[in-house]
C-alpha cells in the first residue's frame, strides 16, 4: 500500500542526501542515549524552567501539521483544481510534522519506557489526553488520504468515495489538534503569559503562515531538484494564505501586547518584559528582536506589489524563521520566566540538546524526502 | 450434547452479559460505602504556620533539616537541579499582593517556610495524563513515583512551584539514606506528602515534630474544634494565591 519500492530507487544524489540526513539521525541518536542514561539534566532545563526547546519545537511543529487544512480546504471542500497537484504535499508534510510531534513529546519524557502509561490510565481531564487523541487520528487521517489518492493515480482510477468523507473530517480535525495544543497552556492559572483566551487563535494564525511558508519553500526546491511543478497558481494562491495568516498573528501579538501592558499588570507584564527588554539574564532577548524585525521584514516583502513575487522565497524563509523563533522557543520558555515566586533562572539549549533536535528534524526530513520522491515518481509514471 | 452456533453465541453473550452486570452492581455497591465513610466524618488536612513564632529564631532550618533527612531528599549544588519538599523565601517573594511598600525592611524579608499547598482543587492533578498525581479523600496530594512518566506538566500547572523534577540520578546526593522511606530515580517529579507515612503511623509530619519553636500546627481543617481551627477563629492569615481558585490547605498567621 505505501508504494515504498519507489523510494528505494533512486539517483545518486538521492541516496547521498539520505545519507547525509541519515548521519544528523544517528548524532541525534547519540544524545538521545546519554539523556537516557544521565537524565534530562544534560538539557538547559531546571526546576523553574522545566518545559524548554523540545516543547516548543513540539508546539511549532502542530502548527505546520495542521496548515495542511489550508490546502485541503480549497481542494475538498470547494473544489479548486489549482490545489490538485499541492494539496497531497501538504498531507504528507503534515504526516512528518506529526511524527516529529511525537519525537519532540518522547525526548521530553523523564520516564520514557513507562509511555504507554496514557493510555493504561487514561485521564480524560488532562488536555494531554486530548492532544494524543487528536495527534494520533490526525496522523492516520492523514497517512489513510495521502496514500489511498496516490494509489488511485497510480491505478489511474478515481480515488474512493469515502476518501472525500475523510478530507472533510480532517478539516476540523487539524483545528482542533492545534486548539487543543494551545488549551495545554491557556488552561493554567498560575502562568500568567499564557493564560489568554487570543491563545487558541494565535496559534492557528501562526500555523496558517508557518506551514504554508515551509510547503512552498519545498515546492520550488521540488521544483528546481526533481522538475516537479506544483502549479503556478497553487503557489500563488499559498503565498497569499501565508500573507494574510502572518498579518493577522503580527496583529493577534500587538492586542496581547496592548492588553498587557495598558492594563499594566505586573504578573502579565513580567513576561514580556522577561522576552523583550535586552541585558541581564534575559538571553532570549535578541532573539525575540530577531524575530521581530523578520516578522515585519517578510511583511514589507509579501505585501509590497512589485516585490512579493520576486522575492517570495526570502519572504518564506523571514516568515518562517520569525515564527520558529517565536513560537519555537520564545513561547514555551517566556511562560516560565520569571518563575511563580519572581526568579528568572538563564536558559540556554545545551549541545545535548540541541543535536537532539537536529536529529528529529532529520527524521522529518528523511520521510519528507521519501514521501516526496514517492509522489513525484507516481505522477511523472501516470503522466508520462 | 450438540451446540448449535446459534445456541453458541446466545450463551456467549448472555454470560458476557451476566459478568458485565456483576462489575456495575460491585462497583455501586462500593462506591456507596466509600460515599457513606467520607459524608461520616469529613477530613481535610491542613497546616497552620505561625510566622511571627517563625521570626524569633532567625536563620533556625530545623523543619527543612528533619524533612530532607527523613524523606531521602538529595542536596544538589547545581541550584537549577534542586529537589526541595519544604524550603524558605523571603516574605516580599512569597506575598508579593501583600505588600505596602513601607513596611519596614526586616519584617518583608521575614524568611516563609514554603511546601505543597495540598489545594482543595489542585490544577496538577487535573493535568496528570497518568493520574500519577491524585488528591485523596482526607485532602493530602500523592504522587504515585512508579507511574510518573515524568512530562513535567504539573510543574507547569502548580502555580507555587512546589514541586520538583529529579534532573539527574539523586541516590548519589543522599548524604544518608533513610531505609524506612523510599529513594526515588531520575527524571520522576516529586514534592511534599504531608508525611503521609508518618501519619499512618500516628505520627505528627517530620517538620512539625522538629520545629523548636511550634512554628507549624497541623490537623484536620473540616474539624471545627481541631487545633488549626481554633488559631484560625481568632488570628488573620494569609493563604498563598488564594485568587486562583485553588484553596490551599496551608495558612500563614502574621
Amino acid at each position: 500500500m505505501f508504494m515504498m519500492e519507489k523510494a528505494l530507487k533512486g539517483s545518486r544524489r538521492y541516496w547521498i542526501w539520505l545519507s547525509c540526513v541519515t548521519c544528523f539521525i544517528a548524532v541525534g541518536l547519540c544524545f538521545y542515549l546519554r539523556q537516557l542514561d544521565q537524565g534530562l539534566g544534560i538539557t538547559g532545563l531546571s526546576r523553574d524552567v522545566s518545559w524548554g526547546l523540545y516543547i516548543a519545537q513540539f508546539t511549532f511543529f502542530v502548527g505546520v501539521a495542521a496548515s495542511a487544512v489550508m490546502l485541503v480546504l480549497p481542494y475538498y471542500l470547494h473544489d479548486d483544481m489549482h490545489f490538485a497537484r499541492i494539496t497531497i504535499l501538504g498531507e504528507f508534510l503534515a504526516i512528518a510534522a506529526v511524527v516529529m510531534c511525537i519525537l519532540f513529546i518522547f525526548v521530553d519524557l523523564g520516564q520514557p519506557a513507562r509511555v504507554l502509561n496514557i493510555i493504561r490510565y487514561p485521564s480524560p481531564r488532562s488536555l494531554m489526553f486530548w492532544d494524543m487523541i487528536s495527534l494520533g487520528g490526525y496522523l492516520l487521517l492523514n497517512v489513510i488520504i495521502a496514500f489511498a489518492t496516490l494509489r488511485a493515480e497510480r491505478e489511474e482510477t478515481r480515488p474512493p468515495q469515502w476518501m472525500k468523507a475523510l478530507a472533510l473530517i480532517s478539516i476540523p480535525w487539524a483545528i482542533s489538534i492545534h486548539t487543543v495544543t494551545a488549551f495545554l497552556y491557556s488552561g493554567l492559572a498560575g502562568r500568567s503569559f499564557w493564560l489568554t483566551a487570543i491563545l487558541a487563535p494565535r496559534f492557528l494564525a501562526s500555523a496558517f503562515s508557518s506551514g504554508p511558508a515551509l510547503l512552498i519553500l519545498l515546492c520550488l526546491a521540488l521544483r528546481r531538484l526533481a522538475r516537479y511543478d506544483a502549479g503556478e497558481e497553487a503557489i500563488r494562491k499559498l503565498a497569499v494564505i501565508m500573507t494574510y495568516a502572518m498579518a493577522i498573528n503580527v496583529f493577534f501579538v500587538l492586542v496581547e501586547v496592548f492588553t498587557v501592558f495598558y492594563a499594566a499588570i505586573p504578573e502579565h507584564a513580567v513576561h514580556f518584559e522577561y522576552l523583550y527588554l535586552l541585558g541581564g539574564a534575559h538571553t532570549l532577548a535578541p532573539w525575540m528582536w530577531i524575530s521581530a524585525l523578520c516578522a515585519i521584514a517578510a511583511l514589507a516583502i509579501l505585501l509590497t506589489p512589485a516585490w512579493r513575487s520576486r522575492w517570495l522565497p526570502l519572504g518564506c524563509v523571514l516568515v518562517f524563521g520569525s515564527l520558529w523563533l517565536e513560537k519555537g522557543l520564545g513561547l514555551i520558555v517566556g511562560g516560565f520566566e520569571p518563575s511563580p515566586l519572581g526568579e528568572v533562572t538563564p536558559y540556554v539549549p545545551t549541545l545535548p540538546e540541541w543535536s537532539i533536535v537536529a536529529g528529529i528534524w532529520a527524521v522529518g526530513v528523511f520521510l519528507i524526502t521519501m514521501f516526496f520522491k514517492i509522489t513525484v515518481s507516481v505522477r511523472k509514471e501516470a503522466e508520462g | 450434547m450438540k451446540i448449535t452456533r446459534k445456541e453458541f453465541l446466545r450463551l456467549t453473550g448472555l454470560s458476557l452479559l451476566a459478568g458485565g452486570a456483576m462489575q456495575v452492581v460491585r462497583a455501586i455497591g462500593q462506591g456507596g460505602t466509600a460515599a457513606r465513610a467520607a459524608a461520616s466524618q469529613p477530613v481535610r488536612l491542613g497546616m497552620v504556620i505561625d510566622l511571627s513564632k517563625c521570626r524569633e529564631k532567625d536563620g533556625c532550618n530545623e523543619c527543612i533539616h528533619a524533612c530532607n533527612t527523613t524523606h531521602n531528599i538529595p542536596q544538589i549544588a547545581n541550584r537549577a537541579h534542586e529537589v526541595k519538599w519544604i524550603w524558605t523565601e523571603p516574605f516580599g517573594t512569597v506575598f508579593p499582593s501583600a505588600q505596602t511598600g513601607y513596611a519596614e525592611q526586616s519584617y518583608t524579608k521575614v524568611q516563609v517556610p514554603l511546601m505543597c499547598n495540598h489545594c482543595a482543587e489542585p490544577p496538577c492533578t487535573r493535568v496528570c495524563p497518568t493520574r500519577a498525581t491524585w488528591k485523596r479523600d482526607d485532602g493530602i496530594v500523592m504522587m504515585d513515583w512508579h507511574r510518573c512518566i515524568g512530562c513535567r506538566y504539573c510543574i507547569a500547572a502548580c502555580p507555587y512551584g512546589s514541586r520538583s523534577f529529579n534532573w539527574q540520578d539523586p541516590r548519589p546526593a543522599i548524604a544518608s539514606i533513610n531505609p524506612d522511606f523510599p529513594t526515588r530515580t531520575k527524571g520522576i517529579v516529586e514534592k511534599c506528602n504531608f508525611c503521609e507515612e508518618r501519619l499512618a503511623r500516628g505520627m505528627k509530619p517530620a517538620c512539625v515534630e522538629a520545629c523548636p519553636q511550634g512554628v507549624f500546627t497541623f490537623g484536620n481543617l473540616a474539624d471545627p474544634e481541631s487545633e488549626p481551627r481554633d488559631l484560625l477563629r481568632s488570628r488573620f492569615a494569609l493563604q498563598r494565591e488564594p485568587e486562583l481558585g485553588t484553596g490551599p490547605s496551608v495558612y500563614y498567621l502574621m
